[in-house]
């Protein structure tokens, strides 16, 4: 074996997750109003653009989450302590080629003079390492160079998005009346986008470097994957929690709705920053003092990551769950849902019958919702420090350190442009995804 | 010179025409009906008139003249003049077309300050007495939600006339109000009428209101005016074989124990392309040639169109095919079901711990007694409790005291095999996530589904689909076969019509005194519409603020009702021969948190004496069957 696959905790969950979708997208095409709910994002061209852009997303977080530990050369069985992921291995080259510090986006040479030790001595902008190597001494041709490799990107993409556009034909044709045309435009605008920076990142840094020589290219990719792990498995966890209770308080009444709207109006009126800062130093001190709990350094990130999501969970749980409390209350008074009492309909029955199959779209619209809040809100929260483990990629650690680059003289940009470019492109894509969802399942929309 | 011309007007959504080439004349003082079942096109016309359709219709075409001049071509600022001004407008919902934040005097101060008019203070509570709110001084410094429903509808009114206005269009004015209250509104539109010389264009789907109101009556049906008559021909004799039916569908003494005539089917829907006669579908008289062609007006006496390809109108009056089921199986005198004491009462919980602070005493001890196979109805206007009384039965509520025997074993809790409930608003009454064979089966998993959907009516293969898919009656249908399937001889039905077109209703009181005959099933059937009991009824028991105040057969209690309630609510119920009765009650009902001391009723009775103020009325009985809680009954 030339590796040893590793599971990281968040791995499991995130494929759950996604097994869950799938396995919910097999149960939607069977029960019928979900169905024409479904149909009716699918009709939308906003919808599917954003979902394909969402996809492409899920994705690269996909490939990140297929973590492996590689054989070390040798005749002893050992592996690697460090955890890669099957994107690492694909943009290996992105991840290796470091150079010393700061260069910015296509540069050749590095960002800040240094002191020469070379003959000329004297302090001057020293050539980058890998930065434009292929080109030797000859500087001029980069323009051209430049050229030449767009040129070539841009057929690859073109070349990709016909294979996809064929690969795609019979899914077009199981569907029909779907807005498949908005989703192949978005396909090749992401493909003509791709391509020359494949193209180019062969031989440049095409988001420039950061301080410790990262291509910022690659840390921006490593970051989806934080961010969509906390923008879904954060609703994964408070999810079930927030449909029983709201369910229960708003059916049953009494001295249970009172409980658990205490519990929920409380927890929202402790300032959220707060209970995250306690509960993350607290996780923090926890896993400092267990060092022995992890076998990597990965693990302990991801131990960290799943914390947050955790308590992120914590905290927003109750908005969802007054929301069903609220819609319970009204349904329960429903003539169906009397008259399945009168027919001496267990409450357990009615609750699963009735009442869930009727709030669905609420917690549909609710996760759809919460998804850009959420990976804005990991990027606020690393910003201030409290978010996920310093060593694991996301965006937020990118403004986070951006944050000493603006005031450089002169301004190193590049990193919090291209974190603000990968995060405004998914959070919009979430955003209008999230809106098509919502006028879908939104009952009072049009049959 | 006619005030207002409409002449081929046309709305249109998308591809579909709601109203389609619709002609009227209305002559200033007089008052013009717009006739028809829910989806006629009638409010979209009213809208229309006035430019205020929703925003997905648009005018088609036509020429609505107002006074001379053309509305359609009006510029927006000019029609705003009119709106409001010279013709008014009021709805059908009180509650939903006043702003809650303000209060009534500073919204009509605004209705009058728009058209020009001096908004003072003394003209506001002048037009609020002039709508017959009492006390209107104060009442003009009070927010929407401090006023009945009733009052709300008046200060509706006022803000409609605060423009001077020379046509008044009242859309259904008084659907959402009680009957004694709809008696008090419809005086009021008519005396208002009277002194300003308005012309009042009247939107509604009440034959009664018609016969009231109306100076000349529009029927409408799909889109199109089908007839156009003055008040008596049209009453007298209906041309239009769905005006024919209409009238035949309605239930009453005369029709009892016999079917009543239905219209089969239901309204198209909307977009149908209709190659000939729109109602064809539907119609008994049809021709060959009503499918070819579409029918010419005709006018077989002055003033009197209609649009059918009949030359005349067949003589014979209309009678429901199929023999009147026979009277009761098993029908018999023991109490299947007693009731005794019942008091339902909900608590009012205030400030910070919730403590109780009194109690809404929503059913304050009911006594009823229903015999196997019989039918007993409760009668009441809203807010009298009687649907709680069906709930409490049931079991759905728990009574506060007082308890209910079925077969003569007492019954606590819910007993699903022995009674069922069917409900008002078929279109809250069946789950929408499940198909209808789960709904039918959902008290019974081993019941023959199929066999429950014809016994009600339907085809066996609707079982796979959708409530969505289905019509407000067959919905209702369906809502009877869930009851049926767990075998009850008792079934509550809770206003089970009153959500319905007056041509469905008659198939779902068909079907019920079908089911009774057949399954001997007795039915406590809580209403407050008095025709249909005295169609199906055979006792009767009215309820007024939680308690029964009269009781007896219905030959009893609707022949020679005694108790003055009774009587004022019998009277208040608008009659086709448009005759009125002078028995009216002023006044809304109070709350039953608060109920006045002594009998409940003294506020509002023309006969009350001091001695009706201090003590309740003990229950008189006149026959064996027949009470009531009145002292001065006669
Ligand atoms: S035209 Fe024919 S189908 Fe239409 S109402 Fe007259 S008789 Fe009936
Ligand atoms: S008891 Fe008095 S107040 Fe009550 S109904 Fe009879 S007459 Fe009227």
């Amino acid at each position: 074996m030339m590796f040893k696959p590793v599971l990281l905790w968040s791995d499991a969950l995130f494929f759950l997750l996604l097994a869950a979708a799938l396995g919910g997208v097999a149960w939607a095409a069977r029960v019928e109003h979900l169905r024409v709910a479904w149909r009716r994002v699918g009709q939308s061209r906003t919808g599917m653009a954003a979902a394909t852009l969402l996809l492409a997303f899920v994705a690269v977080g996909l490939l990140d989450s297929l973590h492996y530990r590689e054989r070390l050369p040798g005749e002893k069985e050992a592996y690697a302590v460090e955890v890669r992921s099957a994107l690492d291995a694909l943009l290996s080259g992105l991840r290796t080629r470091t150079e010393k510090t700061y260069s910015a986006p296509l540069a050749t040479h590095s960002f800040a003079k240094e002191t020469l030790d070379a003959e000329g001595g004297g302090r001057d902008f020293p050539r980058l390492k890998y930065g434009g190597a292929h080109l030797g001494d000859d500087l001029a041709g980069q323009g051209a160079d430049l050229l030449v490799r767009t040129v070539q990107g841009l057929g690859i993409g073109m070349v990709a998005w016909l294979a996809l556009w064929l690969a795609s034909a019979p899914l077009r044709r199981a569907a029909p009346g779907l807005a498949w045309n908005a989703a192949l435009v978005t396909l090749l605008a992401l493909c003509l986008v791709a391509g020359p920076v494949a193209a180019l990142a062969q031989g440049y840094h095409v988001l420039g470097t950061d301080k410790v020589g990262q291509d910022v290219l690659y840390l921006t990719l490593k970051s989806i994957r934080t961010g969509l792990l906390i923008g879904t498995l954060t609703t994964l966890i408070m999810l079930p929690a927030a449909v029983f209770l709201g369910l229960l308080a708003g059916y049953a009444g009494g001295w249970l709705d009172d409980v658990i709207q205490y519990v929920y109006t409380t927890l929202n009126s402790i300032p959220g920053v707060l209970l995250i800062a306690a509960a993350v130093l607290m996780m923090q001190v926890m896993i400092d003092t267990h060092p022995d709990w992890f076998a990597t350094s990965a693990e302990r990130a991801d131990a960290r990551l799943l914390a947050l999501c955790a308590i992120l969970g914590i905290t927003s749980w109750t908005g969802l769950c007054r929301l069903l409390r609220g819609e319970t209350l009204k349904l329960r008074e429903l003539e169906y849902v009397q008259a399945a009492r009168a027919l001496g309909v267990s409450d357990l029955r009615i609750l699963s019958r009735h009442i869930l199959p009727n709030v669905m779209h609420i917690v549909m619209i609710a996760i759809v919702m919460d998804f850009s809040g959420l990976v804005l809100a990991e990027a606020v929260l690393s910003y201030v420090g409290i978010g996920v483990d310093p060593n694991t990629i996301s965006f937020g650690t990118m403004i986070n350190t951006a944050r000493m680059e603006l005031a450089r003289e002169p301004m190193v940009w590049w990193s919090l442009a291209a974190a603000f470019v990968f995060m405004f492109a998914l959070v919009l894509a979430a955003n209008l995804f999230a809106d098509v969802v919502r006028d879908a399942f939104d009952p009072r929309a049009a049959r | 010179m006619n005030l207002l011309e409409v002449r081929a007007l046309s709305v249109a959504i998308g591809a579909a025409r709601p109203v389609d080439g619709v002609a009227f004349d209305l002559a200033p003082g007089e008052t013009f009906a717009l006739l028809g079942e829910s989806g006629c096109g009638k409010s979209l016309t009213a809208l229309a008139l006035m430019r205020l359709l929703p925003a997905a219709a648009r005018i088609a075409g036509g020429s609505v003249r107002f006074a001379g001049e053309e509305l359609c071509v009006l510029p927006e600022a000019r029609m705003r003049d009119v709106r409001g001004g010279r013709i008014g407008m009021i709805f059908q919902e009180p509650g939903t077309s006043l702003n809650p934040v303000m209060t009534i005097g500073a919204q009509i101060g605004e209705a009058l300050r728009v058209h020009g008019g001096s908004a003072g203070r003394e003209r506001v509570v002048e037009l609020l007495a002039a709508v017959g709110i009492p006390d209107a001084a104060r009442r003009a410094g009070e927010y929407p939600f401090q006023l009945s429903g009733g009052m709300k509808q008046r200060a509706m009114i006022a803000m409609a006339l605060a423009g001077e206005p020379e046509l008044l269009i009242a859309d259904e004015p008084t659907t959402a109000l009680d009957v004694t209250i709809q008696a008090q509104v419809l005086d009021l539109l008519r005396d208002l009428q009277r002194q300003r010389g308005m012309a009042l264009l009247l939107i509604t789907h009440d034959l009664g209101i018609v016969a009231r109101m109306a100076d000349r009556i529009g029927v409408m049906y799909a889109g199109q005016l089908v007839e156009v008559a003055p008040r008596a021909a049209f009453f007298a004799a209906p041309m239009h074989p769905y005006s024919r039916r209409l009238f035949a569908a309605l239930p009453d003494a005369a029709a009892r124990g016999q079917r009543l005539v239905t219209i089969p089917g239901s309204v198209p829907p909307l977009g149908t392309q209709f190659p000939g006669c729109r109602f064809v579908a539907r119609c008994g008289d049809a021709m060959p040639v009503c499918r070819r062609e579409p029918p010419p007006w005709r006018t077989p006496a002055d003033g009197h169109a209609v649009r059918c390809h009949l030359e005349a109108a067949p003589a014979a009056a209309l009678s429901a095919p199929g023999a009147a089921p026979e009277e009761k199986l098993g029908a018999g005198t023991a109490a299947q079901l007693e009731v005794r004491g019942l008091q339902v009462y909900f608590p009012i919980r205030r400030g910070v711990l919730r403590r109780t602070v009194g109690h809404v005493r929503a059913v304050d001890g009911v006594d009823l007694r229903l015999a196997a196979g019989r039918t007993l109805a409760l009668v009441g206007e809203s807010g009298c409790g009687k649907t709680t009384v069906g709930k409490a039965i049931l079991g759905l509520l728990p009574p506060t005291g007082g308890g209910v025997a079925f077969a003569g074993a007492p019954q606590r809790g819910l007993a699903p095999a022995r009674m069922q409930m069917v409900f008002q608003d078929p279109f809250n009454s069946l789950n929408p996530r499940l198909r209808v064979g789960a709904i039918v089966a959902e008290g019974n998993p081993a019941a023959d589904v199929a066999a429950l959907l014809e016994q009600v009516g339907l085809s066996a293969d609707m079982a796979g689909r959708y409530p969505h898919e289905f019509s407000g009656g067959q919905r209702q249908r369906i809502a009877i076969a869930r009851a049926l399937a767990v075998r009850p001889p008792l079934l509550i039905c809770d206003e089970p019509t009153s959500a319905l077109d007056v041509s469905v209703q008659a198939q779902i009181l068909n079907l019920l005194t079908d089911l009774q005959a057949r399954l001997g099933l007795a039915y406590l059937f809580i209403t407050h519409n008095i025709a249909v009991v005295d169609y199906l009824a055979h006792e009767v028991a009215v309820m007024y603020l939680g308690r029964i105040v009269e009781r007896g057969t219905v030959a009893e209690v609707l022949r020679d009702p005694r108790h003055p309630y009774t009587q004022a609510l019998l009277a208040a119920v608008p009659r086709l021969d448009g005759r009125r009765e002078r028995v009216q009650v002023a006044g809304d009902p109070p709350s039953p948190a608060d109920p006045p001391p002594g009998c409940h009723f003294h506020p509002r009775c023309p006969r009350a004496q001091a001695r009706c103020r201090t003590a309740y009325p003990e229950s008189v009985a006149f026959s064996a069957t027949h009470a009531v809680s009145c002292f001065f009954a006669a």
